[in-house]
């Protein structure tokens, strides 16, 4: 029998969902690490019990814990994450140049090939790579010589914060940064180039299709299909069928094409799932009502999905990282709201039901489904 | 000995409950008490001052004797009634917020 495990991250601490297969009743352990910012938590796909989290704190800094029995127990690991080298600068708010300096981990993304190998994505942004489980952190350090002077802060900070493994290809990476766009490596990590065009950004850039500093909020990947990219910009819904080269618009019928996260139907590639956001200031759904659009043609065409999920007096975000997808027959999706709700849908989206209502607001959903 | 106090969330992370009881070699200062108390929980590296430039982090402050010592340099020596153990050093999360 299969069961679901959600590991959700929060502004005060870290929850765990579990239920069986049937996704019907949640258990809600937690909070733990109560108190601490956990942006992210995820596991391995090789050995499930071994999951990863990031903690932070404005006060004490970084913490990355990891557990061997999922989740039941944590360690402390690693959290010395240095930059390579002498760090540079990237362009700052006021035009000047800014030196780089660590602040926190948004992502952390475990190999698809070793449990001990596991990346994180850092603000100011930066990829590292641990192969002794979190204990050490390398910087990949050829990523900032991608224009990194050129890349600057967005309103939540200069941060990498979305990482996607080839599950075909080792050596093939994509990742994305606020506000310096989506890179691609072919080689390990070694060297990277910006995989921006078609992007446009003509309310943010003095040149609306720069080679790189675009806002670009999440990217997600079939693993069927690893050359196609489907991603949420800050404004725009874009994909790619030749890993990134070029980027075409899928925005289509959406109420609104901000938004933060995007995701892929486990069984379906061409099901795509974002939440409209009304603007880049009114960071909550249009009218009020909270809805998940999904489209089956792979953007262009996208339906509402409302039923269960407040449709009068909504006003919370979704952040980038906040909505999975599970691997059951049939897909389940789930999402987390800045007002501490968590919804789950056992039926692609047909149908919500809240899991849990009143946790501190989301950062990050995650899901393993385990068998 | 050395009583040491830590803010409530890095208790929590060393997994103490109380003051921590260190030995610490003469003379006693800011970077002395942390040396030791990194070297005996190290999970605490980062937490109270950066790991690379051994800064203390903005939002961390350093009282003892009902003084703050957060602006003093990591080698001036502290109170007496710290090095001899009868005034705890606190090492104290800053107010911050509304």
């Amino acid at each position: 029998m299969s069961s679901v495990r959600l590991l959700v991250g929060t502004r005060k601490g870290a929850f765990v969902l579990t239920s069986d297969g049937q996704r019907a009743q949640w258990k809600v352990s937690g909070p733990h690490f109560a108190g601490w910012e956990m942006y992210h938590l995820k596991g391995s796909p090789l050995e499930p019990n071994r999951l990863y989290a990031s903690q932070t704190s404005g006060w004490f800094g970084q913490q990355i814990q990891r557990s061997d029995d999922g989740g039941e127990t944590w360690e402390p690991v690693g959290n010395e994450f240095a930059y390579d080298g002498v760090p540079g600068t990237h362009q700052w708010y006021d035009g000047t140049q800014h030196p780089w300096e660590f602040k926190r981990v948004w992502h952390l993304e475990p190999s698809l090939t070793d449990p001990d190998t596991v990346y994180a994505g850092v603000e100011d942004a930066a990829l590292f790579r641990s192969t002794d489980g979190g204990k050490t952190w390398q910087e990949l350090a050829g990523l900032r010589e991608a224009k990194g002077k050129l890349w600057q802060p967005g309103a939540g900070g200069m941060c990498l914060h979305t990482i996607v493994l080839d599950p075909t290809n080792p050596d093939r990476i994509f990742v994305a940064i606020s506000a310096a766009g989506a890179f691609r490596t072919d080689d390990g990590g070694k060297t990277w180039q910006p995989i921006n065009r078609g992007l446009k950004s003509p309310h943010e850039l003095p040149d609306p299709t720069a080679e790189v500093g675009h806002c670009v909020h999440r990217i997600a990947m079939h693993p069927s299909r690893p050359g196609t990219l489907f991603m949420q910009k800050h404004w725009d819904v874009m994909r790619s069928d030749n890993a990134g080269d070029n980027w075409t618009e899928v925005s289509g019928n959406l109420p609104s094409d901000f938004g933060f996260p995007i995701d892929v139907h486990v069984n379906e590639p061409e099901t795509i799932y974002v939440v409209p956001i009304k603007s880049d200031s009114e960071h909550f759904p249009p009218d009020g009502k909270l809805r998940v659009y999904r489209s089956r043609t792979g953007g262009n065409e996208w339906e509402a999905l409302t039923k269960g999920l407040p449709q009068s007096d909504c006003y919370v975000n979704v952040l980038r990282d906040a909505m999975a997808v599970d691997s059951l027959d049939e897909c389940g999706v789930y999402f987390g709201t800045t007002g501490g709700q968590v919804y789950g849908s056992a039926d692609s989206g047909d149908t919500w039901t809240p899991l849990v209502r009143d946790l501190p607001a989301v950062l990050s959903v995650e899901v393993q489904t385990l068998r | 000995m050395i009583r040491i106090v830590l803010p409530v969330h890095l208790r929590t992370l060393a997994r103490v409950d109380d003051e921590v009881k260190l030995a610490v070699a003469h003379p006693v200062t800011q970077r002395a008490i942390l040396d030791a108390l990194e070297a005996s929980y190290p999970m605490l590296r980062g937490t109270i001052r950066d790991q690379t430039t051994q800064r203390r982090r903005v939002l961390v402050r350093f009282f003892c004797c009902g003084e703050d010592f957060s602006h003093e340099t990591p080698d001036t020596p502290l109170p007496v009634a710290v090095a001899n153990g009868t005034e705890p050093f606190f090492i104290v999360g800053a107010m911050a917020g509304g």
